[in-house]
């Protein structure tokens, strides 16, 4: 059992995933759809495996009542292991189902074939289907995990580019948590504590009153309720609360730097022996840091929950990227058997990572257990989702080379200043320290491994260097709530290594793609480097300096899942503009390879954002930016045209590849510009005062 | 007092405030959810409807001002050859921000049937996405203009 795929292992009852009824395939999954295309790419699989048309899947994604417990949808993980136990189980079916029918027809199962449900032999239909046998096929057993996957060559789904089951209602103007209207509904605002510890002295009742909303209150929580959203948002305005014992952070703290400056738990790991004293004999070595500054998930869509407590049942709608690890939260929270809470998935806007989402979710359940038999929606405004949803933290990478006699690393250690990258659990929860009784905030918590890793996410080098190591100053205080975005803390060391790969090649006056060839073994690595620099003449590639760059960077994720390489092209003048982008990627067997082209587009713009412009910004009252105009983002007008090859290896493993694209973008930008320039940037974002700072030297 | 309008060619009335957001009648009242709450403030576009064919950002817009106006938004495009066009380039990921772009689209489409690559980029640009899915979306513009040819 134990090699089973996680989700399967976890939830090994076949009829915990599917069930056949009314001429359809039901299908429940614990893995939730945030934009990525998961649902459809799994119902793919599942049709695939049971050879059932796409239409006629109903699938429940993420509900603690009816679908298995996946835990969370991160860590691009949702096809490497949600995938797989589904491919898993569904072949495991089609064989139950198969060796019935086979017995009811007193033949062999190898006889029988399957289309759109019905059981043939020799092509000609048996009289039986899935629907037919149901009544005698017990699924109420445990997986084997025995019975392998369809082969390569007779997939008919798998590997095609289907298109999303869920935009055409989404172009329909529905299909968001933020649609959804219960009986009665009301809505409901919290009054945002400012600052951890601060206390609630005072809120003006009365004008809330007047714009006929009204407070609720346990504590330090305190929401306005209205049975309308245009008179809640004006109450919120009115509500003028007064809260007491904020402790007041400054700018400084939104840059990467202020960590350095904190006292961190700090772990070592890496080869063993100590580091070499001071650069090689012949002192070629090379020291650089590198950083980039808190940033934003920045959803469009401000995260939404809707709630309702009756008949001693709280129920929760989220989109939240875990449903059973947010019941257990809440659960945990408000003191209550998690079998006496339900959680499920409605769309939100895409989140990439841990946003406001499961806070919204405590939000709206507390006031739901405050009003009984009223059902609660909590929509956060723009300000409160920029204020007050977790955002990726600072880091700062320090990377040290001891160079050989050919101006290769011999050594190379890094230093990762961070703060915590994931942050989900008990008791942290937004709302969570200001109810009554409430613990003391836990301490965050977050392990050094190099796998999967968090802050030091992809810190081991993915080329042959002889001796790597690293150290992990982990920063528990923070000046704002951290939590996981995209990539986690792979962004930023595949930035720091692939941008110091180039300054390492400078120094001994090789060309950045040679050198990283020469340090690379793995030959679909190698392959992703070379087309990707044919594909960008790299070979035409002029001298540093001249006001437009050429940079290349690649990455694997969390070194054993999906690969990227990236060519950025730039101009820069007084700020860094992107020309074009290439793109070279290898998923394994993609399901759905259009799919995974659309992940790929959206890290590499995703990440050029970040490159480019992005910064929380802090002041006195906590996080200043919180507004599209002091959080800008690329715009269409500033993203370049974007080519984009997939390699095919459909014999390989199918890789996750929603987060493979962040690293290497940043760090071909970075790299681009540095050659547009002929100086190096190493903070991100690459902003026009970064240039004249650099510049100025 | 009673306000009228036509939303999406249908005569409609309301009792709501003139003060009261356009967007919140269409959601809350309506019950027409295509154009979405993004920021509140004008900045993103997610709310995007048409005001006699003219773009408009409908979180920032009263009511009170689109009295006996003509209100178009995402589900009165329907029809429209842009919401094929999205579907066929799979132009969307979490699809929030595409009520907005099919608005936008049609708005540039209806006063230029045949907009280049720039016009296009152009008349988006005040239209905010997460995910990336811009070089989609400009594609599927492409695709409805040259199916409008």
């Amino acid at each position: 059992m134990s090699d089973l795929p996680k989700s399967l292992a976890d939830n090994p009852r076949l009829d915990r995933w599917l069930r056949f009824a009314d001429g359809r395939l039901h299908l429940a999954v614990g893995k939730i759809e945030i934009g990525q295309g998961i649902t459809t790419a799994l119902a793919q699989i599942a049709a695939d495996e049971l050879d059932v048309a796409l239409g006629r899947l109903e699938i429940v994604a993420g509900d603690t009542e009816r679908a298995p417990d996946e835990g969370s949808t991160s860590s691009s993980l949702s096809i490497e292991v949600g995938g797989a136990s589904l491919r898993l189980v569904c072949a495991e079916a089609r064989a139950l189902f198969l060796a019935e029918a086979a017995r009811l027809l007193n033949t062999a199962p190898g006889d029988l074939a399957v289309e759109d449900g019905a059981i043939l032999r020799d092509g000609v239909p048996t009289g039986h289907d899935y629907w037919s046998l149901a009544p005698r096929v017990d699924l109420g057993r445990d997986a084997t995990g025995a019975m392998a996957p369809k082969p390569r060559a007779a997939h008919r789904l798998i590997g095609t580019s289907a298109r999303r089951l869920d935009l055409p209602r989404k172009l329909a103007g529905t299909g968001f948590i933020h649609d959804m209207v219960l009986p009665g509904m009301v809505h409901a605002r919290v009054l945002r504590q400012p600052r951890p510890g601060a206390t609630l002295a005072g809120v003006d009742e009365a004008a809330i009153a007047r714009h006929g909303a009204r407070l609720v209150r346990t504590g330090d929580f305190a929401a306005v309720v209205a049975d309308s959203e245009t008179w809640l948002r004006a109450a919120m305005a009115a509500a003028a609360p007064r809260w007491e014992g904020c402790d007041v952070p400054t700018p400084a703290m939104a840059e990467a730097a202020w960590l350095t400056t904190r006292p961190a738990d700090t772990r070592q790991r890496g080869a063993a022996g100590p580091a070499p004293a001071g650069p090689a004999p012949a002192g070629r070595s090379h020291v650089a840091t590198y950083s980039r500054p808190y940033v934003s998930h920045a959803s469009l869509g401000p995260s939404c929950a809707l709630a309702l407590e009756r008949e001693g049942v709280l129920e929760i709608w989220s989109h939240a990227q875990g449903v059973y690890p947010l019941r257990a939260n809440i659960a945990g929270t408000l003191g209550r058997d998690p079998g006496s809470v339900i959680v499920r998935h409605a769309h939100g806007a895409g989140c990439y990572g841990h946003n406001g989402a499961d806070d919204a979710a405590l939000d709206a359940a507390v006031v739901a257990t405050l009003l009984p038999g009223t059902a609660v929606r909590v929509l956060w405004s723009r300000a409160d989702e920029f204020g007050f949803a977790p955002v990726g933290t600072a880091m700062q990478v320090r990377t040290e080379a001891v160079l050989d006699g050919d101006g290769y690393p011999a050594d190379l250690t890094t230093t990762i200043w961070s703060g915590v990258h994931v942050n989900r659990g008990p008791g942290r929860l937004l709302a969570a320290r200001t109810l009554p009784g409430a613990p003391p905030l836990p301490e965050p918590v977050e392990a050094s491994d190099p796998y999967p890793g968090a802050g030091t996410r992809n810190v081991v080098p993915y080329y042959d260097i002889p001796a790597t190591r690293y150290v992990h100053h982990l920063v528990t205080s923070s000046p704002i709530r951290t939590s996981a975005l995209r990539g986690l803390g792979a962004v930023v060391n595949v930035f720091a290594l692939e941008c110091f790969l180039d300054e390492l090649a400078a120094i001994g006056g090789h060309d950045p793609v040679a050198y990283r060839l020469r340090l690379l073994s793995d030959p679909r690595a190698r392959r992703l480097v070379e087309r990707a620099a044919a594909m960008a003449n790299w070979a035409g590639r002029g001298p540093a300096g001249t006001g437009t760059g050429l940079g290349l960077a690649f990455g694997r994720y969390k070194n054993r899942s999906g690969y990227a390489c990236v060519v950025a092209e730039v101009e820069a003048a007084d700020e860094i503009r992107l020309r074009r982008i290439w793109c070279t990627a290898d998923a394994g067997l993609a399901i759905n390879p259009d799919g995974v082209r659309a992940q790929l587009e959206g890290g590499i713009i995703q990440a050029a954002s970040m490159a480019l412009k992005e910064q929380v910004r802090i002041d006195a009252t906590g996080t200043a930016s919180r507004s599209w105009a002091e959080y800008p983002i690329l715009r269409f007008s500033e993203i370049p045209p974007i080519e984009i090859e997939l390699m095919d290896e459909p014999d390989e493993p199918p890789l996750g590849m929603g987060e493979c694209t962040m690293g290497p973008t940043a760090a071909a930008i970075g790299n681009a510009a540095a050659h547009a320039l002929g100086l190096r940037l190493r903070d991100m974002p690459l902003t026009r005062e970064r240039i004249i700072a650099a510049a100025a030297g | 007092m009673t306000l009228a309008l036509t939303v999406n060619g249908m005569p409609c009335t309301t009792r709501a405030a003139t003060t009261t957001p356009l967007l919140d009648v269409l959601r809350n009242e309506f019950r027409l959810t295509g154009a979405r709450y993004g920021c509140g403030e004008g900045q993103c576009g997610a709310c995007l409807v048409l005001v006699d064919g003219v773009p408009v950002q409908s979180c920032a817009r009263e009511i009170g001002s689109v009295a006996g106006r003509a209100v178009t938004t995402v589900e009165g495009l329907a029809d429209h050859r842009l919401i094929a066009a999205f579907i066929d380039a799979q132009a969307g990921q979490c699809g929030y921000c595409l009520s907005g772009m099919v608005v936008a689209a049609a708005a540039l489409l209806a006063r230029n049937p045949s907009p280049d690559r720039e016009a296009i980029v152009a008349a988006l640009d005040g239209q905010l996405c997460r995910c990336g899915a811009h070089p989609r979306i400009v594609r599927a513009v492409e695709l409805a203009a040259r199916g409008m040819k």
